[in-house]
């Protein structure tokens, strides 16, 4: 299928290119822009006025819960919000059940997930068996299956010697670390910021040492093993400000912060809303303001969704015993486009921050609309509203703080190797 | 979030006490005048009032406790309500089933109020909620202590025995003495004396048992903390005791019962330094030799037995406002 999207805005920050352009497909990657290539036949056109035309989401941790928690959510449920969300490429933490610690396990989910209409699906296998922090996994078997990274999703490795010897072993074959930082022992019973919110409402605290203390361990041993690591979901101003020192001095490390991150803070938890029960946990205003204005000036290298669809069982609970996490494949996009408005952004940089940057992060050809590169498109309408409700969303989970937000930026088409996979 | 207080109808009336922060002080100004007439009950030979006759008050307690289950059971009954006691740690909770599962069957039994304890802060704002959401709002909810965060009623009384010795808030010095961090008791406290327009409201303790930002608790306006018992005690008016639980010694929060009393435990000689006239509260049940000295428990400056007595009226009087009586 020839594919040709006119009239529409194109922006794909990798090429630097934002301008009225067309796009034409074909093969399944992107065959020309802006100019119609040799022999060019569209067996379908795209009408993408008033649109933006940008290379398909980039989204570095989305829980499908396939394998273990399908009650909560199945690969369909969990790729058709990826696609109403214009999500195309997506990195899954290995917190399933079982986790991902074995070939046969990474395989069946890379299986699954190889239907033409799915996002494409890259695992981060487990660093330690059963996420358990004492025996390292078969991490060049992990690889082969599929893996792309090694992490332990948001379970701490306890024991610091284990910690360094899986970085070591990583970095043997040039695996990067995906590892969020938070110390158990401090984070103990804690269940939100430990600040105003916290101390007034009764709830069990999470201090911002419990992130910086972490974070200092994981940034001496990635200095001394040369272990390529990301850090996942940076909560804080002062742990920021230590991974900025860190690069600085030229350790190598990326981060990323989850988009609930950016805009909501301990004050939303309001009197017990157990959807704002996130992990890491929303912080103080200040903190939130420095993670904005960290992910502008690149000091933060990507945004995610941190997709953590949570049955309504889990929900219905009182705060200390609601499971944490929120629902984000949908909201991603107009998350990202809102934090750009009130930052006053160009359009590129934040669709930089949910495409090449993540994609590099990753190292995946994705991300980005240069001719031959595969056809993963996102095409929306910034203008248009959406009212954020439990029907609209795809996704089984239909937790999250945004509850009847009205948000703008609606997806019209994603392709997945140019194939309309919604729209 | 919503800017109303969900113990709040949206003609700003209580449907439910939830919490004293955010209570507004026409209100609990309102229960305190509303207490006085009951306590004049007790002392009638006929010990009730028809208030809330054919009405159901089920005592919900998912965390054991006695003495304040028994002092909401007498002020219903004194009000002439059915009063039903379930202890739901021991029964289905225990059997796999939610809370609002049982919150579910117990309203289908016509229920007109709940009152709940729970072990989770914020747990009778989801039942609230929840009632909300189910066409239940008809029955109300009253959080007979909830986790660490709220237990109103008891804040309520320990205002009403305060005005009934100091008369009005308005020129006090009152201090809160003990493990904040855990207490229930001392964030209502804390809140009802802000609203009550009490000038200087203290916070003493070790930095284990204080909140990271206990001087922001009470609102903007900020409280003062001490770590010195002695100072933070120098010319107050109402020492506020808090109850110190033994497992406090577990977790690293403090070395010994006895290294506590030595630092904050209430003694004849920590009390001179208030004024000659200050009152000395206790929750209860008091630890005797941990937070406070007999000597001081038992001496004329306790008022701890009349907050006992006090807190029948004050909670009669909540049950009634919330009746619509």
């Amino acid at each position: 299928m020839n594919i040709r999207i006119k009239n529409g805005r194109l922006v794909d920050p990798a090429n630097g290119a934002d301008r009225r352009a067309d796009v034409f497909i074909a093969q399944g990657r992107i065959a020309g822009v802006g100019e119609c290539p040799a022999g060019f036949t569209a067996t379908r056109t795209l009408d993408a006025a008033g649109c933006v035309v940008c290379p398909g989401l980039v989204d570095l941790s989305a829980r499908l819960r396939e394998p273990g928690f399908e009650y909560r959510a199945t690969l369909e449920s969990e790729m058709a919000a990826a696609a109403a969300g214009g999500v195309t490429s997506l990195a899954c933490p290995p917190d399933t059940d079982p986790p991902l610690d074995e070939p046969g396990l990474v395989e069946m989910l890379k299986h699954r997930a190889r239907l033409p209409e799915f996002a494409k699906v890259y695992p981060i296998g487990a660093l330690t068996e059963k996420l358990e922090g004492k025996r390292l996994t078969e991490m060049a078997e992990l690889a082969e299956a599929g893996c792309v990274a090694f992490g332990q999703a948001n379970i701490p490795v306890v024991d610091t010697q284990v910690l360094q010897r899986a970085m070591q072993y990583a970095s043997t074959f040039g695996f990067p670390v995906w590892l969020q930082a938070q110390d158990p022992y401090l984070a103990r019973n804690g269940v939100a910021h430990d600040g105003e919110v916290a101390s007034r409402l009764g709830l069990g605290g999470i201090p911002v040492v419990a992130e910086t203390i972490a974070l200092a361990g994981i940034l001496h041993l990635a200095q001394a093993t040369g272990a390529r690591v990301h850090l996942t979901r940076i909560s804080s101003a002062a742990g920021l400000e230590m991974v900025a020192a860190a690069r600085a001095a030229g350790i190598q490390v990326t981060c990323d912060v989850a988009v609930h991150h950016l805009h909501l803070s301990e004050g939303d938890i309001g009197w017990f809303d157990p959807h704002a029960r996130l992990d890491p946990p929303l912080r103080s205003l200040a903190d939130r303001d420095a993670l904005r204005q960290g992910l502008a000036s690149g000091a933060i290298d990507a945004l995610c969704s941190d997709h953590t669809p949570v049955d309504d069982d889990a929900k219905l609970v009182p705060f200390a015993e609601a499971e944490s996490g929120a629902t984000g494949l949908e909201l991603l996009l107009p998350l990202t486009l809102r934090w750009a408005a009130e930052m006053e952004l160009p359009l590129s940089t934040a669709i930089a921050r949910v495409t090449c940057d993540p994609a590099r992060i990753l190292g995946i050809a994705a991300g980005t609309l240069s001719v031959g590169a595969p056809a993963d498109v996102c095409v929306f309408d910034p203008a248009a509203q959406v009212t954020v409700s439990r029907e609209h969303l795809r996704s089984q989970g239909k937790n999250t703080p945004f509850l009847g937000a009205s948000l703008a930026g609606r997806v019209r088409w994603t392709l997945v190797d140019g194939v309309p996979v919604f729209g | 979030m919503s800017a109303i207080h969900p113990q709040l109808n949206a003609r700003g009336e209580l449907q439910h006490l939830l919490s004293l922060d955010g209570l507004p002080r026409d209100i609990l100004t309102r229960i305190l005048d509303l207490a006085t007439p009951f306590t004049e009950v007790a002392e009638r030979e006929v010990k009730k009032v028809p208030l809330l006759r054919g009405k159901s008050v089920f005592n919900l307690f998912f965390e054991n406790s006695t003495r304040t289950r028994t002092t909401f059971e007498i002020a219903a009954k004194r009000l002439s309500a059915d009063v039903i006691n379930l202890n739901i740690s021991t029964s289905s909770t225990a059997k796999g089933e939610t809370l609002l599962d049982t919150v579910d069957n117990l309203a289908a039994m016509q229920a007109d109020m709940f009152v709940v304890r729970h072990a989770a802060s914020g747990a009778p704002y989801l039942i609230a909620r929840h009632l909300a959401a189910t066409g239940g709002d008809h029955i109300h909810v009253i959080n007979a202590g909830d986790g660490r965060h709220a237990h109103p009623t008891q804040g309520l009384l320990d205002m009403y025995t305060i005005r009934h010795y100091k008369q009005d808030f308005e020129n006090l010095t009152v201090a809160v003495v003990g493990d904040v961090l855990h207490s229930r008791v001392a964030r209502s406290q804390l809140h009802a004396l802000a609203t009550l327009g009490v000038p200087e409201i203290r916070v003493i303790g070790p930095k284990t048992l204080l909140p990271t930002m206990v001087d922001r608790i009470a609102g903007p306006r900020g409280l003062r903390v001490f770590h010195d018992m002695r100072e933070g005690l120098r010319d107050v008016d109402v020492v506020m005791m808090l109850r110190l639980q033994n497992e406090r010694m577990q977790g690293a929060l403090l070395p010994s019962p006895q290294e506590y009393f030595k630092s904050y435990g209430l003694t004849p000689e920590k009390l001179a330094m208030a004024k000659s006239d200050a009152i000395v509260m206790h929750p209860g049940p008091m630890n005797r030799g941990v937070e406070i000295d007999s000597a001081v428990a038992d001496g004329g400056q306790a008022v701890i037995l009349p907050q006992v007595t006090f807190g029948i009226a004050v909670r009669m009087a909540v049950m009634a406002l919330l009746a619509g009586a």
